[in-house]
């Protein structure tokens, strides 16, 4: 036993480290790693294809443009600019010269081609090591034409994980609540889109306030909080087919839903009384379930990914405070205990963390903390700011901002934001109108 | 328990005195917020409608609270007899939230502070049969203003005719 692993760790090593470029994303990156993204190469035939169906008048650079546009807003990577490059894109994919990219202080390069055969978009692409002179990834696939900005995304991905050793956050999407309209009468609805903003659609027409949808993190369902007839409640809908129901069908408001990982139940709060307590429903068979019994508010409940312990927040101590139990409701512990009010905790897929929004005098917080509490590390300062969501690797958070209106009640917006875990490369995310409450997918394709 | 209640009523009293006493020694502050709040409930009457002649529609709470203040009580009292007198009126009573909370604690929140009201009518004879609770969390400010006088009106649970 010791043997062979003494010998697989022999090999392990020269390949490690003979493949130079590898980027750290455990911290801030000041430095993003210098890349190439040579426009995917097609021939005249192909490119008159695609621009038929598509309307795009070359697909291949339409593709590569995506995956810079990712790669850059990761914060990890910096793509060059292309006026530098010194060979041609059909070229560079057969063979790269690579004093030509080292000249332009490329680390990588990333090539690729696109053909158009049997009505289908067939992609391949490379990733290679400029300074290792080597080719570190090949990958084709074939897809249907109108797929083409999943390609794109897919390739990021790809591109992502060979370079971080983390799986990618780019071919999924976004749901959230579009907002428009004075802040005493906003028309709200749900919206969805890609994580880069493309492909915005809205779901609901806006004549009921819809709020807080959560994607289902094993399927394309959503779960939403609706004042369809002025009774709010928790719905499912079916982002395929536009299929929604209520599911929270109580005598009173239910709110604050979310799946468990399995996606078999919705964990939510029902308020009665003055009081809040979470509850689950099974959907297979609509069991109801009584998780937590206390005069107090408990609410923004969220499973740990194995499904074994919920992290919620409760006003129990007299304030807004997180804590975490086991899924059954026993065992219920606060976990944090810095200074201010504590809420919307979600946990992290990846299990390790819960993010939160703190209130501490008169500012808003995203932050994060171990399961245990400990650990508290705070992301971000705003005058207005909650709900983060985690990206399906865990590594960035969205959440929603909201401006501070002027003396006479002006100037207020609402906006996406999303921030790397180590606090960099915070960013806004441009939706068409204001927007908040975003819910992130998990990756499409899987 | 009670004990921490009575502190706590202790500690509002207290902060209430303190921002009082800090507004009397800032002058502008004070022609702002004077006769309009009192702690951090709004005591002015610029949003209030009325169901009837001497019968406001709202009251009004702390930060984080649902406590009812003794002008909230006095503006149920009202809001009670009138109903006695009109039985054939059902009534929602509107829970809300400032802007300075979280969406769901502030959903939960509203229920509360409605349910504060729908209790204090209740103990003076009006039947639950006529009241339904509704919570706005902090969806539907009636002041689109980022102060402390603005927050206050939007902390509120209003009594609005159903039917």
């Amino acid at each position: 036993m010791t043997k062979t692993i003494l010998i697989l760790l022999f090999i392990l090593i020269p390949i490690k480290a003979n493949a130079l470029i590898e980027v750290d994303i455990t911290r801030g990156n000041l430095n993003p790693l210098p890349l190439a993204v040579s426009p995917l190469s097609i021939d005249e035939e192909s490119r008159k294809g695609f621009e038929k169906i598509l309307k795009k008048e070359n697909i291949g650079s339409e593709i590569s443009n995506i995956v810079e546009n990712n790669l850059r807003t990761s914060g990890l990577f910096n793509p060059l600019d292309k006026k530098a490059f010194l060979q041609a894109p059909d070229i560079a994919n057969l063979k790269p010269r690579f004093e030509d990219w080292n000249l332009i202080k490329a680390q990588a390069l990333i090539t690729g081609k696109v053909n158009y055969v049997d009505d289908k978009l067939r992609v391949e692409f490379r990733l290679w090591d400029v300074l290792a002179a080597k080719e570190m990834m090949a990958l084709a696939f074939t897809t249907v034409p109108n797929n083409w900005r999943r390609v794109g995304h897919i390739i990021s991905d790809k591109v992502y994980e060979r370079l971080t050793g983390e799986k990618g956050y780019f071919d999924t999407r976004i749901i959230y609540v579009s907002e428009e309209g004075p802040k005493t009468q906003r028309i709200k609805k749900l919206a969805i889109m890609d994580q880069d903003g493309a492909n915005n659609k809205f779901l609901t027409l806006g004549n009921e306030l819809v709020l807080t949808p959560r994607f289902n993190p094993a399927s394309q369902m959503v779960t939403y909080l609706s004042y369809f007839k002025n009774m709010p409640r928790v719905y499912l809908l079916d982002i395929e087919t536009g299929t929604q129901e209520v599911v929270g069908d109580f005598p009173g408001m239910t709110f604050a839903p979310r799946f468990s990982p399995d996606g078999k139940k919705i964990i939510m709060s029902f308020a009665k009384d003055g009081k809040s307590d979470i509850y689950t429903m099974d959907l297979e068979n609509r069991i109801v379930e009584k998780i937590t019994n206390h005069p107090s508010i408990d609410t923004s409940p969220s499973y740990s990914p194995d499904g074994k312990y919920i992290t919620f927040n409760s006003d129990r101590s007299g304030y807004q405070q997180i804590y975490v139990m086991k899924n059954d409701g026993s065992d219920v512990k606060r976990i944090s205990f810095g200074n201010g009010l504590y809420g919307t905790p979600v946990w992290s897929p990846r299990g390790d963390l819960i993010a939160f929004t703190k209130l501490h005098k008169g500012k808003f917080y995203i932050g994060v903390m171990r399961t245990d509490g400990s650990g508290e590390r705070l992301l971000t300062e705003n005058y207005y700011q909650e709900a983060p969501s985690w990206s399906p690797n865990g590594r960035v958070l969205i959440f929603y901002r909201e401006t501070k209106t002027n003396s006479k009640g002006e100037g207020f917006s609402a906006k996406l934001w999303s921030i790397d875990l180590t606090g960099y490369n915070e960013r806004q995310i441009k939706t068409p109108t204001d927007a908040s409450d975003p819910s992130w997918s998990s990756l499409l394709s899987n | 328990m009670r004990l921490n209640k009575i502190l706590k009523n202790t500690l509002l009293v207290l902060t209430a005195c303190l921002v009082l006493s800090a507004c009397a020694t800032k002058k502008e502050v004070a022609t702002d917020i004077q006769g309009q709040m009192q702690g951090d409930v709004y005591t002015g009457t610029d949003t209030v409608k009325y169901l009837a002649d001497g019968v406001p529609d709202r009251v009004f709470f702390a930060t984080n609270e649902s406590i009812l203040t003794t002008a909230s009580r006095e503006t149920l009292r009202a809001q009670a007899a009138w109903l006695r007198k009109n039985p054939n009126i059902n009534v929602v009573l509107e829970g809300h939230a400032d802007e300075r909370g979280t969406r769901e604690y502030n959903l939960a929140l509203g229920e509360r502070r409605a349910n504060a009201a729908k209790d204090y009518l209740m103990t003076y004879g009006i039947s639950s049969d006529r009241i339904t609770v509704l919570s706005y969390g902090k969806e539907r400010p009636v002041d689109s203003g980022s102060n402390p006088l603005a927050w206050s009106k939007n902390r509120r649970s209003v009594t609005v005719k159903a039917n």
